[in-house]
């Protein structure tokens, strides 16, 4: 293997990686620190997604001039949106489920059907194309040999911007302080005069908000269609999962692991059965270290 | 433990009588056979993953009974189809077949588009002697006594797009395909010919079904140079396979690149920009012009919607019926043992052009063709076979 | 005259399976075949029940070991179908000998063995040493989910030894007979009715037994029963296992009503749905969970042929309902109804 192929794995990886990151980190919010295993989570990606067809065809039909800049709206439209339908879906429906982590997860799978069914009411049963501007097409050459796709580096550094935000938001704002305060000990942040529902569904609506946002990247290297969510769910829980639940670093090292993993197994065998090996080797690990690969230590 | 037991009964009994209730809608018969329709079965998925490249092929047969039945119907009888989902899981399938056959009686069905759900569907058409007409491209290795394969065989399209390609741009070839029995059995047909032409196959790679991150076939790709790619990568993986490769440098204009799989209906998922420049190679391209398709691409837009593109399987959905009709009609009967015994040697002058029903194969010969995807998602048309090929299901490789 | 409790779980279960019998002289043979299909996943629901309602241990992954039972059947019946020569699929990838692994399943005794033993040793071995670590549910359920896509994506890769994504279909004979037409159909049925009943049987004994108070404790209080000297690790595992050999019970009886195995059945979406038919029928009834079973595929043959391009919707309503509104399923729905409020502290 060349250098510039070692190379081209290694950027591989790191895309994957961000890739992984999106997908997992809405679902580590909303599973790892709340605890409610949303099987709706990928069809939330979805909605992003079909968020951003809409957001280019308004810009096909309104500005067309303007389609360079399309994804700088549609971005934090298809997060704006998702955001408000957590936040509903929250109040409504999640809100009745809690403490009842498996009774949530069959709950949210009816509620995936009908979600998947609704978006083929409304877009149809085909893909929905969305368009890539032209400045994200095509590939940058820093020396020859070595080609970096312009649409993996914005994801790349969007992920990076959704990360750090993540992490400010939750770390540095009293809103995020409330967050953890509530995702660790509910019944006494209520005792100090945190208002718990009203946490709770910013919170998940801040996971849903990070789905859509995913769902948005995907429509520039995947295809936006119904099903789309199903492709992502699995994957995300076990990103979580092996990360250990209630540790975003974790989350994101296990989405660096299984990433740098996955890539070098890909080349090296053929996908199938670089996927089956990834999925063995997760729940090997999983196995000598149960509670992830990064838990927190706690008393239960 | 009175309370307890009187709950404990209730419990049961109530469960008795939902099951009741359900046997009784179970035992409603829909016999509802007027004299003057026969059914025709529409079978294809309408949820599940493959209702992506699936449903809009129901689009294309309704037309065609529509056309029909305007046209006086088939022996004078209307034609009242049935669809059913087969939801994308070959057991729905097989399920939605019996029922089709069983209880309403179909005199045919149109349906499935893959080959796991036709094969799910065989023992059903045997059961009842029924009759499947099978609307898409596939693998060959079939011919059952029960089904009409309207599409091309891989055969028909492998070998003459993997000798065009051969003779346009190149004798390196890298076969890259979703992990299913198609693509592996198009690989086998296509390194055969590419053999037998003296060119080199330098990489072949099969990607899991669904798969969304093509990054490592792609760097495969770059690293062994080929003149060209055959792919038979399908479904929503497309559209991630072709998204990444544009962004990686390798688009329509720097890499030869054909599928045996991408129709216009693919490319509005791909999206057009990025489709542009890839070849295909099919029976029908929307952009053939001759007065039957126009007509036809006129009346479906016409019904469905200016914006609707029309790729090979579902054209090749609307023949169907059609061949089911002449060879109803050479059958002076809708029994489908008779349909099949007088469809051999049907001629339709379908959109694509003509085609005949082989005499012995069940298959159809047909002409194929090389496209190359424009920028508003239609082809090109680069290539035309100049006869009309011969289905061989059973290729020795 | 005063029951217990335990006796009207029998009766029910007796009622339940008469019940079954009866719908051989009401159903047409098409209606039949479906139930038939349902009930495969009755014994699936069942051991739902055993592990998840008795014993706590959510699994997503039945799907495994429905579709190892599925599969190891198939095998057998494929063989049946094109011995002297090679299963079709075998001869389309250019596969010249059987596999040897293929080879126990000539012989059906040693076919029907396996089906048992594979999934109760498999499960075991594998459950034992993930509840030794002391995992939480959750932690099951995402692995158990994960080795079920595992499973899919290595069998759909194994196109020319396994049938690959198409599965094996197009079986012809069972021992001989026919089992395509109505009357073979009829039998199968019927045999598959008592084998339900004798396993519904088995269950409740189970659950009425130390054993079952012991699976109640262990889910409401792990720690408590451990530290009273139980390997709960080694019950759990048991019980599991057990759940493992029911569901390739159904698994085989699936390939052998309708004809066909896939890897569908075996997937994330398969195994989800088999732990909605427990929660459906109630998690904590035996009878329920094969009601369930029966309800819920009934629902989706019935409303995808009424309303094809809707029928999600309401299965997807059903099940939310069910949920929010019975939590104990249809079982415990019909106790409220009775008693007007359920007593507290059965399950959680």
């Amino acid at each position: 293997m060349s250098l510039e192929i070692a190379f081209m794995q290694l950027f591989n990886g790191v895309s994957l990686f961000t890739i992984l990151l999106l997908m997992a980190l809405g679902l580590a919010i909303v599973f790892g620190l709340m605890g409610v295993i949303n099987m709706a989570h990928g069809e939330l990606m979805a909605l992003g997604a079909y968020v951003t067809y809409l957001t280019a065809l308004a810009f096909q039909a309104v500005a067309p001039g303007a389609m360079e800049i399309y994804l700088f709206v549609a971005i934090p439209m298809a997060f704006g949106v998702t955001f408000l339908f957590g936040y509903v879906l929250e109040k409504g429906f999640i809100c009745w489920f809690y403490n009842r982590p498996l009774d949530t997860l069959l709950a949210t799978w009816g509620l995936s059907l009908i979600l998947q069914q609704a978006y083929r009411s409304i877009f149809g049963a085909q893909e929905v194309s969305v368009p890539l501007p032209t400045w994200l097409t095509g590939a940058w050459e820093p020396v020859d040999g070595i080609q970096l796709p312009l649409n993996r580096i914005f994801i790349i550094g969007l992920t990076i911007v959704v990360a750090v935000s993540v992490y400010l938001l939750l770390y540095r704002t009293r809103w995020g302080l409330r967050m953890r305060a509530v995702t660790q000990n509910r019944a006494m942040s209520a005792a100090v005069g945190i208002d718990t529902k009203k946490v709770d569904a910013r919170t998940f609506a801040l996971g849903s908000g990070l789905a859509g946002i995913a769902g948005a990247v995907f429509t520039m290297v995947g295809s936006t269609n119904p099903g789309t969510g199903q492709l992502y769910i699995v994957d995300s829980f076990i990103v979580v999962v092996f990360g250990g639940v209630q540790s975003l670093i974790g989350t994101v090292m296990s989405a660096f692991a299984i990433a740098q993993t996955q890539t070098s197994l890909e080349y090296l065998l053929s996908g199938s059965l670089a996927k089956a090996t990834i999925l063995l080797l997760v729940i090997v690990v999983l196995y000598f270290r149960p509670n992830g690969l990064f838990a927190v230590k706690q008393r239960s | 433990m009175g309370n307890f037991t009187r709950r404990g009964f209730i419990r049961s009994g109530g469960s008795l009588v939902l099951l009741g209730v359900t046997a009784g809608i179970g035992l409603k018969t829909t016999n509802v056979f007027a004299q003057d329709t026969v059914k025709l079965g529409l079978l294809h998925s309408l949820s599940g993953t493959i209702a992506i490249a699936e449903a809009s092929l129901v689009d294309a047969e309704r037309l065609a009974v529509d056309e029909i039945n305007a046209a006086g119907g088939v022996l004078g009888k209307q034609i009242e189809v049935v669809i059913e989902d087969g939801a994308s899981e070959n057991p729905v399938f097989a399920e939605k077949a019996r029922k089709l056959l069983e209880r309403d009686k179909v005199a045919a069905i149109i349906g499935c588009y893959t080959s796991a759900s036709r094969k799910a569907v065989l023992p059903a058409l045997r059961r009842a002697k029924g009759l499947l007409y099978y609307p898409t491209y596939y693998e060959g290795q079939e011919r059952d006594d029960h089904v009409i394969y309207t599409s091309q065989e891989a055969t028909q399209s492998v070998i003459a797009a993997v000798e065009w390609l051969a003779r346009e741009k190149g004798k390196t070839f890298f076969l890259v395909g979703s992990d299913y029995i198609y693509p592996r059995v198009c690989n086998r047909i296509a390194r055969a010919t590419i053999e037998r032409l003296g060119g080199t196959v330098v990489g072949e790679d099969y990607a899991p079904l669904g798969h969304t991150e093509f990054s490592s076939v792609i760097s495969r790709i770059r690293s062994t140079k080929p003149d060209c790619v055959y792919s038979t990568v399908v479904g929503g993986s497309n559209v991630a396979f072709y998204k990444q490769l544009v962004a990686s440098g390798l688009d329509g204009k720097r890499q030869t690149l054909l599928s045996t799989v991408v129709s216009e209906n693919e490319i509005d998922g791909i999206g057009r920009d990025t489709a542009e420049g890839y070849y295909a190679c099919m029976g029908y391209f929307q952009s053939i012009e001759s007065a039957q398709n126009e007509r036809f691409v006129k009346a479906f837009r016409a019904k469905y919607g200016e914006n609707r593109v029309i790729g090979d399987p579902m054209q090749v959905a609307y023949n169907s019926v059609y061949l089911w009709k002449l060879a109803v009609e050479r059958a002076n009967s809708f029994d489908p043992d008779k349909v099949l015994a007088a469809s051999g040697g049907i001629e339709l002058d379908a959109p694509e052009g003509t085609v005949r029903i082989h005499d012995t194969n069940h298959h159809v010969w047909k002409k194929v063709r090389v496209g190359r995807a424009r920028a508003d998602g239609q082809f090109d048309i680069v290539w035309e076979s100049t006869d009309l090929i011969e289905p061989n299901p059973f290729p020795t490789i | 005259m005063k029951l217990t409790r335990e006796a009207t779980e029998y009766l029910t279960v007796g009622l339940l399976a008469a019940v079954l019998l009866a719908f051989t002289m009401t159903l047409d043979p098409f209606r039949l075949n479906n139930v038939g299909k349902y009930l495969s996943f009755g014994f699936v629901a069942i051991g739902i029940v055993l592990t998840w309602g008795y014993g706590g241990v959510l699994s997503l992954g039945q799907g495994i070991f429905f579709g190892l039972g599925g599969y190891m059947m198939a095998m057998f019946l494929k063989l049946e179908a094109s011995a002297p020569e090679l299963p079709d699929f075998m001869v389309w990838s250019g596969i010249e000998a059987l596999p040897v692994w293929w080879e126990p399943f000539y012989s059906l005794p040693i076919t029907l063995v396996l089906i048992h033993l594979i999934p109760a040793v498999g499960a075991y071995l594998f459950a034992y040493a993930i509840f030794r670590k002391r995992v939480s549910g959750v932690y099951f359920a995402i692995v158990t989910l994960a080795l079920a896509m595992t499973m899919t994506v290595l069998i759909v890769g194994a196109q020319s030894t396994i049938g690959g994504a198409n599965g094996i279909t197009d079986f012809r004979t069972f021992l001989g007979m026919d089992i395509v037409d109505d009357a073979s159909k009829m039998v199968l049925y019927v045999l598959q009715v008592l084998v339900l009943f004798t396993v519904m049987l088995a269950a409740l004994k189970l659950t009425n037994s130390r054993l079952g108070k012991i699976l109640i404790a262990i889910r409401d209080k792990e720690d408590r029963v451990r530290f009273s000297g139980y390997n709960t690790a080694h019950v759990k595992a048991a019980v599991f296992a057990l759940a493992a050999v029911l569901s390739a019970m159904g698994g085989a009886f699936y390939s052998l009503q309708t004809g066909l195995i896939a890897p569908s059945l075996i997937g994330v979406v398969a195994s989800v749905e088999m732990v909605i038919y427990a929660a459906v029928g109630g998690r904590l009834s035996v009878p329920g969970a094969v009601v369930g079973a029966i309800l819920i595929g009934f629902l989706k043959s019935y409303l995808s042929e009424t309303f094809p391009e809707y029928w999600l919707y309401f299965l997807g309503s059903i099940f939310i309902f069910v949920v929010l509104f019975m939590p104990k399923g249809l079982a415990g729905f019909f106790d409220r109804l009775r008693v007007g409020r359920a007593l507290g502290g059965e399950a959680r």
